[in-house]
C-alpha cells in the first residue's frame, strides 16, 4: 500500500494534509494520533468510502475510488463505530456475507479465528461490546483478505474486552494478512504494530517503528537517582556524563552502552548519600505527549466527518 | 451486476430480523385489522337496537278498526311479534307516503312493507309476501332479514301451513355502504403505512450507525438492497391484504369482489412506498429528523387519499390535493376493482402508479450515496 502526498480538504479544514506513507504486506502498520487528526479520514480515502482531493494513493495496486468494487473483494473493513442489524447471529451474519461475496466459507473457522465461538448463536444486538467488535473482525474476514483495515477497533471497549480485541489481531497477523489500524491508545500501537505513524492536524509527525521513534524523538535512556546537587557536581567533574539536576533529582543521560555502569562506579566513589535508583527510557506515549503537546484523552467524538 | 443471489441473502436476513422483532409484524398485520374490526364496528352498527321502518298496508277490517270485538290483524300481532325482539326499534310510516322514498329521505336501507291484504290471506291461507328493504352489504340488513324471518316462521306455525314469505328489496343508491368503502382504503393504509415507516426508519438508522458504509464493503449493491426491501414488503402486504379482507367479509359481510385485479396495487403499492421511505430516511441527517418528514409526507396523504372518508364527499380544493397525492390512485384503483368492477378506470390508476413508482425508485436509487466524496 502505497500512500504519497495525500490531501483531504473537507471547506478551509485541510483534515489531511500532503500525508505520505507505506504499509508492506503482512505488517501491522499504526496510525496514531488525537482526535481530529486525519485518521478517519485517511484510513476511508484507502478503503474507497471516501475520494481524495490530492496526491496518490494505491492499495494492492488498486485505486481505492475508482476500483472500489474490486478492492473490497480484497479487503477487509470495520469502519469506525462499527454497528450492524439488530437480529443475525454472528453465525447468520457470517452466512449471509459469505452469499453476498459468492463464497464458500468455513463459519467455525472465522468464528475461531476472532475467538467467538461462545456467541456464535446470539443476537448481535444481546451481544457485548467487545463481542460486536470481533463479529465485525468477523465479517471482515469472510472473503479472505490480504489486508484488513481496523479503524479504532477498541475504543469504549473496557481493558479485558481490549485484550481480547489484540489477540485477535495477532492471529490476523499470524495468518499473514496485513493491518492497517488506527488508535489513539498508544499501548495498543506498541504492543502490536510493526510500524507506527504519528498523525497529528492533518501530517505525520513522525514514523518507524516503535524503537526508531523513541529514538529519534526521544531523550535518551536515562538513570535517576534522588540525591543532592553535590553529586551531580562530582559526576560532571569526574566523568564525561551529561548530567542534570532537578529537585533533589540526578539524571545522567545513557549516551553510550557502558553509561550506566560507568555512572553507578563514580556514584559509588564519591561517597556522597542516594537513594532510589531507577533508569528508565522515553515512552511512546512520552513522545507522543512531547510532540502532540496534549496528553492521550478518550474521546467520543467522531472526527473528520 | 443485479444479483439474484445477493439479494435473495439480503431478504432472508431482513426477514429473518422482521419476524424476530415482531414490531414491524404488528404494525403491517395486526394493526390494519384492529382498523377494520374498529371502524366496522363503528360503522355498521354492530351493536345497540338499529331502526327499521314499518310500513303497515294492512286495509283488513280488523286492523282498521271498522269491525270490533275478538277478530283478528294479522299484521298488528306480527309488529309487535317483530317489537318483542328487542333487536330492532320499528319506526311506523304512513301509508301515504312513498316508502323507498321515505328510506332515503332517513338515509336508511332497512324496513319492512306489510302488504294490503294481510290479514285477510293469512287467514285464508292464502300465499302473501312481507316485502324487507335492505343492504346485502349492511349487517344491520342482516340482522332484520333473520328477525323478520324468525317471526314469518312462527307465523307459519301458528297459522298451520306457510302461507306468510318474505320478499327482498333493495334501495338502489344506498347499496354501497361504509364498510364497503373502508377496506380498499385500509387497504390503501396497509399498502402505505408499514412500508412507509418501516423504511424511513431503516434507512436513517442504518445511515446513522454506518450499516450502509459496512454493507458498501460487500459486493451487495443499493439497488439489490432496495430491491429486497420491496420484496418482503410485497409479501407482507399479500398476506395484510388476505386478512383485512377476510376480516371484512367475514364478520361485517363486505361486499368485496376479489379479481386478480387487485394484485398489480399490491405489487407497485410497496415498489413505491418502499422506494419513498427509503428517498426520505436516506436524505435525512438523522432518524429523528427522518420521523419528521416521513409523518410530514404520510400523515396528510393517509387522510386526504380516501383512505377514512370518501375524497368525493371532500370540499373541492381538497379534492384537487388528493388528485395529486400517489395513495389517491391506490385506492381509487382497489375501489374500482373491488367495488365497482370497473377495470377501465382501474387501468388508468395503475398507470398513474406505476409512472411515480418508477420515478421514485429511480430517485431512490439515484439519490442515496452508499459512499461519501
Amino acid at each position: 500500500m502505497v500512500v504519497d502526498s495525500l490531501e483531504k480538504k473537507y471547506g478551509s479544514l485541510h483534515a489531511v494534509d500532503g500525508i505520505s506513507f507505506t504499509v508492506e504486506h503482512g505488517e501491522v502498520f499504526s496510525l496514531l494520533g488525537p482526535n481530529g487528526a486525519g485518521k478517519t479520514t485517511t484510513i476511508e480515502i484507502l478503503e474507497g468510502l471516501r475520494n481524495k482531493d490530492g496526491g496518490r494513493v494505491s492499495v494492492l495496486g488498486l485505486d481505492p475510488w475508482s476500483k472500489g468494487y474490486d478492492l473490497h473483494k480484497r479487503i477487509g473493513v470495520i469502519p469506525q463505530g462499527f454497528k450492524f442489524l439488530d437480529y443475525p447471529t454472528p453465525r447468520e451474519a457470517i452466512k449471509y456475507y459469505s452469499a453476498l461475496f459468492g463464497k464458500k466459507v468455513d463459519v467455525d473457522q472465522i468464528l475461531k479465528e476472532v475467538i467467538l465461538e461462545d456467541a456464535a448463536n446470539i443476537y448481535y444486538m444481546r451481544l457485548s461490546g467487545g463481542q460486536k467488535q470481533k463479529m465485525g473482525m468477523a465479517l471482515s474476514l469472510v472473503n479472505d483478505p490480504e489486508l484488513v483495515f481496523l479503524d479504532e477497533p477498541t475504543t469504549g471497549l473496557d481493558p479485558q474486552a481490549r485484550r481480547a480485541v489484540w489477540e485477535v489481531i495477532r492471529n490476523l497477523q499470524r495468518q499473514g494478512r496485513g493491518v492497517l489500524l488506527t488508535t489513539h491508545y498508544l499501548e495498543e500501537a506498541e504492543e502490536l504494530a510493526d510500524r507506527v505513524a504519528i498523525m497529528h492536524h492533518g501530517k505525520i509527525i513522525a514514523h518507524g517503528t516503535v524503537d526508531e521513534i523513541v529514538s529519534k524523538h526521544g531523550s535518551g535512556e536515562r538513570l535517576t537517582v534522588r540525591a543532592g546537587e553535590e553529586l551531580a557536581g562530582y559526576l560532571r567533574e569526574n566523568t564525561r556524563l551529561r548530567v542534570e539536576y532537578s529537585s533533589g533529582k540526578v539524571d545522567v543521560i545513557l549516551e553510550q552502552k557502558n553509561d550506566a555502569l560507568m555512572a553507578l562506579g563514580a556514584i559509588a566513589e564519591s561517597g556522597l548519600a542516594w537513594s532510589e535508583l531507577t533508569t528508565k527510557r522515553d515512552s511512546l506515549e512520552d513522545i507522543f505527549i512531547k510532540m502532540v503537546g496534549e496528553p492521550v484523552v478518550e474521546g467520543t467524538a467522531a472526527e473528520g466527518s | 451486476m443485479f444479483s439474484i443471489r445477493r439479494t435473495l441473502a439480503d431478504l432472508s436476513v431482513f426477514g429473518k430480523g422482521y419476524i424476530r422483532s415482531r414490531v414491524g409484524a404488528f404494525f403491517t398485520l395486526v394493526f390494519p385489522v384492529i382498523l377494520i374490526l374498529l371502524f366496522g364496528a363503528i360503522f355498521s352498527g354492530g351493536g345497540g337496537a338499529s331502526t327499521v321502518y314499518v310500513q303497515n298496508r294492512d286495509t283488513s277490517l280488523s286492523c282498521t278498526g271498522e269491525v270490533p270485538g275478538n277478530s283478528i290483524c294479522a299484521s298488528s300481532m306480527f309488529i309487535s311479534a317483530m317489537n318483542s325482539t328487542t333487536a330492532i326499534t320499528l319506526v311506523p310510516v304512513p301509508v301515504s307516503d312513498n316508502f323507498s322514498q321515505y328510506l332515503l329521505s332517513q338515509s336508511s336501507s332497512d324496513g319492512i312493507i306489510i302488504p294490503a291484504n294481510f290479514t285477510a290471506d293469512y287467514i285464508q291461507h292464502k300465499p302473501v309476501n312481507v316485502t324487507v328493504y335492505g343492504n346485502p352489504a349492511s349487517t344491520t340488513s342482516a340482522i332484520v332479514k333473520e328477525i323478520t324471518a324468525s317471526v314469518v316462521n312462527s307465523f307459519n306455525l301458528y297459522g298451520g301451513a306457510p302461507v306468510v314469505g318474505i320478499k327482498s328489496a333493495t334501495v338502489a343508491s344506498s347499496s354501497y355502504k361504509y364498510i364497503d368503502f373502508l377496506i380498499p382504503g385500509l387497504i390503501g393504509f396497509a399498502v402505505l403505512m408499514s412500508p412507509m415507516f418501516a423504511l424511513v426508519n431503516i434507512s436513517s438508522t442504518y445511515k446513522r450507525d454506518k450499516v450502509f458504509k459496512a454493507l458498501s464493503l460487500t459486493p451487495l449493491t443499493k439497488t439489490e438492497w432496495l430491491v429486497s426491501k420491496i420484496l418482503w414488503y410485497i409479501v407482507m402486504t399479500l398476506i395484510s391484504f388476505c386478512l383485512m379482507v377476510a376480516t371484512g367479509v367475514l364478520l361485517f359481510g363486505a361486499h368485496i369482489t376479489l379479481s386478480l385485479g387487485v394484485l398489480p396495487f399490491l405489487v407497485l403499492g410497496p415498489l413505491l412506498f418502499v422506494s419513498l421511505g427509503m428517498l426520505v430516511g436516506t436524505s435525512s441527517n438523522t432518524p429523528e429528523s427522518a420521523a419528521v418528514v416521513g409523518n410530514l409526507i404520510t400523515f396528510p396523504m393517509m387522510f386526504l387519499s380516501g383512505t377514512f372518508f370518501p375524497v368525493d364527499s371532500m370540499p373541492a380544493y381538497l379534492q384537487t390535493i388528493a388528485h395529486v397525492l400517489p395513495l389517491y390512485y391506490v385506492i381509487e384503483g382497489l375501489t374500482n376493482v373491488m367495488i365497482y368492477g370497473n377495470y377501465g378506470a382501474a387501468l388508468i390508476d395503475l398507470g398513474v402508479i406505476l409512472i411515480i413508482a418508477v420515478i421514485i425508485f429511480g430517485l431512490a436509487v439515484r439519490l442515496f450515496k452508499w459512499r461519501e466524496d
